[in-house]
């Protein structure tokens, strides 16, 4: 299957970028090194071309009820320019995705964002509960024509601000509003994904070429820098940390709790999620700090004394911190903060020690 | 994008570079493979005095994207190792051919079976 291409292909070409495939789209990986690009979002700003991500719209009089039943988080309680991290579950509880559930600022409907390839699949399902309970909404998959940038870093502020018609630093977290870059419509939302301040700004496909430019002088940044700050703030890469096919989880185990509000009486997935949370859950994902020269890689085996008790989700060197860390699955009883483990690298165990996997906070530098 | 072939050396298509030096050869890998790589964070080598074969793998690269053997390009013994990488892998990424190289080794082979510059260049 051809790859899908973001509208700003060619001007990602141009820049330099090497691509790579991610969710069915080709999109840039790096500009010009992971590290560099890692170093100004963390240390000033940078720009991200997030496009592959999904957009869906639902609208209508029952536009409430159903993100509301198909989605784990109290979306009741979203005021008009809100916006709420949650999870979408299968009837086993299983993480089918993660989302961002947006309500307009006119209070008029949803946007939620599902993970790359994942739109059209959403969409179908959010159509298909809505026949079978007689929900009235109208869905819409929007991938396509909509436009999506990430704008992150300490000085992001500044940088959005520079641009915007309206002003954005007064946005609180998990908020947005309409606003202009460069004369063309935009949703500027104070959202992100790298453990830094900053926005995700949403705009029509085809006036990508004149939003990003708007940010001429700033960093652009790959997939890679997106992969490594996303790791050491501890959050979660959908299909690799989870994954209904490889990697069958529920926000319980993933140490997503936080997202589940088992007061709403009813959610796709709530039966399994109560009687989990009564009886405790087996495995759980934790944080892992590697403690010697080796990086843990996904897939790796987690041991304790030589026997298996989980296995590494995500891996890397984090950029910032200059210490090896991992995500990974361990048995229930492994899981406290101090725990020391290892990690099977190529055959051979090194030692490890499960640590909070906010790594940001949770080390320090060296 | 074009990368520098030094024209003083033999390479492979697994992106090793071979330099004849007076007792010994040294073995690293080309400007091509660190840019395909990335920053590089972590190099494990040999030991000076451990026997290697052509061919066989005899140490890993891994930069933060991905891990990646490095092969023999001759047979001999380790002669030396560059512990500066050790403390500074960046080396690599930045002097791939100079202050990046990875291992000297004794041998009594020839480098006739490797790549010479102009056919690693229609390669890469």
């Amino acid at each position: 299957m051809p790859l899908n291409k973001p509208p700003l292909h060619e001007v990602h070409r141009g820049a330099g970028a090497d691509f790579t495939d991610f969710g069915g789209w080709e999109m840039p990986v790096k500009f010009d090194s992971i590290r560099s690009e890692h170093a100004a979002v963390r240390e000033s700003v940078g720009i991200f071309d997030v496009s592959h991500m999904s957009e869906v719209v639902v609208t209508g009089p029952d536009a409430t009820a159903i993100m509301d039943r198909l989605t784990t988080n109290d979306v009741q309680t979203l005021d008009s320019g809100d916006a709420q991290y949650s999870c979408i579950l299968d009837e086993e509880g299983v993480i089918l995705d993660d989302t961002v559930v947006y309500r307009y600022p006119d209070g008029d409907g949803y946007l939620f964002v599902p993970n790359a390839g994942h739109g059209e699949q959403m969409a179908e399902r959010w159509s298909q509960y809505a026949s079978e309970f007689g929900l009235s909404v109208t869905v819409e998959n929007q991938t396509d024509s909509t436009g999506l940038v990430a704008v992150q870093g300490p000085d992001s502020v500044e940088t959005v601000e520079a641009v915007t018609s309206d002003p954005v630093g007064e946005l609180s977290q998990f908020s947005w509003r309409q606003t202009e870059i460069a004369a063309v419509e935009c949703h500027v939302a104070r959202t992100g994904y790298t453990g830094e301040d900053g926005y995700e700004i949403f705009f029509p496909a085809s006036d990508s070429e004149a939003v990003w430019e708007a940010f001429e002088d700033i960093q652009p940044c790959g997939l890679g820098a997106r992969d490594t700050l996303r790791l050491e703030a501890g959050l979660l890469l959908s299909g690799q940390d989870f994954d209904p096919e490889d990697e069958p989880r529920t926000p319980l185990e993933a140490g997503l709790g936080f997202v589940v509000d088992l007061s709403k009486d009813e959610f796709v997935g709530r039966e399994t999620l109560q009687d989990l949370e009564e009886a405790g859950v087996e495995e759980r994902m934790v944080g892992i700090r590697i403690d010697e020269r080796a990086i843990a890689r996904h897939g790796y085996s987690i041991l304790a004394d030589g026997t298996e008790i989980g296995h590494v989700t995500s891996g890397t060197m984090g950029p910032t911190l200059n210490v090896p860390i991992a995500l990974g699955y361990v048995e229930t009883p492994f899981a406290e903060t101090g725990t020391e483990i290892e990690v099977e690298v190529r055959g051979e165990p090194v030692e490890a020690t499960v640590v909070d996997q906010r790594f940001l906070d949770s080390l320090e530098s060296n | 994008m074009s990368f520098n072939v030094p024209e003083d050396r033999r390479y492979t298509e697994s992106h090793e570079w071979t330099e004849p030096r007076d007792d010994v050869v040294r073995i690293g890998i080309t400007d091509f493979a660190q840019d395909e790589l990335g920053d590089i964070v972590f190099v494990e080598l040999p030991e000076v005095g451990d026997e290697i074969e052509a061919g066989e793998s005899f140490g890993i690269v891994e930069s933060i994207k991905a891990v990646s053997d490095i092969y023999a390009t001759v047979s001999g013994e380790v002669a030396a190792v560059n512990d500066e990488i050790r403390d500074q892998p960046e080396l690599v990424n930045d002097e791939p051919f100079d202050g990046g190289w990875l291992i000297e080794i004794e041998t009594n082979d020839d480098l006739d079976h490797l790549l010479s510059p102009s056919e690693y260049s229609e390669q890469i």
